[in-house]
């Protein structure tokens, strides 16, 4: 599989997620496309560790290149755990306040 | 056709099938299955990459306990009815519209790109194995490690003051 498919792939994942979080009203859907764009990037990092290695291996067969780009992704994990738990306490805090997560009824900052 | 060929499109085919799902499923509930359909695909994709431990990591931290995070908070809300008010038809065109051209737009820059590297995914590579990972996050990464389990204390103690009852602090 050349990289370009896990390109293509990656975007078309990406652009189902930005469509996800502009068309539904629901704050949990909304919420939950983010994490599926966070998982898009993710799987394009682990394809460029791969072929970033591939290319060192065919030099050195015990390179160790590629292993930045996996601990990449490890972290961008951790961050997103602990995003998601403050994400959707403050769901439940508005959730507790205005009974709904319809994101229109969340424009009070306006007035 | 090889094996990793027939993986290769099969679990990519998964993944988007389950992604419009998560978007176009009226029942949140069924958004959240989906996802974790979509997550299993994506951890496929990692075995087939030989990236293991993030296959394993991807499992157990996405599917098994932020999902089961999502479901819980739906299911306390009560939210697992269809009658969602939905956006106008105009809205969600246009909502539509722009994804997609951005999806036009970067598939269009990236098509001509010539990759180098053609014979990508023949050789064996053991560097996704937690035997490496381990040794380069415990001497090289020590020190974000470290911060990120202070970022996850903050995470706690926020989620914490979020999700206590409002007490005598509030004056609305």
């Amino acid at each position: 599989m050349p990289i370009n498919y896990y390109i293509f792939l990656s975007v078309a994942l990406f652009a189902i997620g930005i469509v996800g979080v502009l068309t539904r009203r629901n704050a949990i859907i909304i919420f939950m496309c983010i994490e599926l764009m966070l998982n898009a990037v993710n799987l394009l990092l682990v394809a460029f560790s791969k072929m970033h290695h591939l290319k060192a291996y065919a030099l050195n067969h015990a390179t160790t290149v590629g292993t930045e780009a996996q601990l990449f992704v490890f972290f961008i994990m951790v961050v997103a755990a602990a995003e998601v738990t403050v994400g959707l306490a403050i769901i439940v805090m508005l959730y507790r306040n205005i009974h709904s997560v319809d994101i229109n009824f969340l424009n009070r900052l306006k007035h | 056709m090889t094996i990793i060929e027939i993986l290769f499109w099969f679990l990519s085919a998964l993944a988007l099938f389950g992604a419009l799902m998560v978007v176009f499923s009226k029942n949140p509930v069924h958004s959240v299955l989906w996802l974790i359909v979509v997550f299993f695909a994506i951890s496929g994709h990692y075995i087939v990459l030989n990236a293991q431990f993030l296959a394993i990591v991807n499992l157990i931290v996405y599917a098994g306990a932020i999902m089961v995070l999502f479901l819980f908070v739906i299911m306390l809300m009560n939210m697992n009815t269809e009658s969602e008010p939905q956006k106008s038809k105009w809205l969600r065109m246009a909502a539509a519209l722009s994804g997609g051209s951005l999806m036009l737009i970067m598939v269009a820059a990236l098509k001509d790109n010539t990759s180098k590297v053609t014979g990508m995914f023949t050789a064996e590579a053991n560097i996704g194995l937690i035997k490496n990972l381990g040794k380069v996050l415990f001497t090289d990464y020590v020190v974000p490690f470290e911060i990120s389990s202070v970022l996850f204390l903050s995470a706690i103690v926020g989620a914490v003051i979020l999700g206590k009852k409002e007490s005598s602090t509030t004056h609305s």
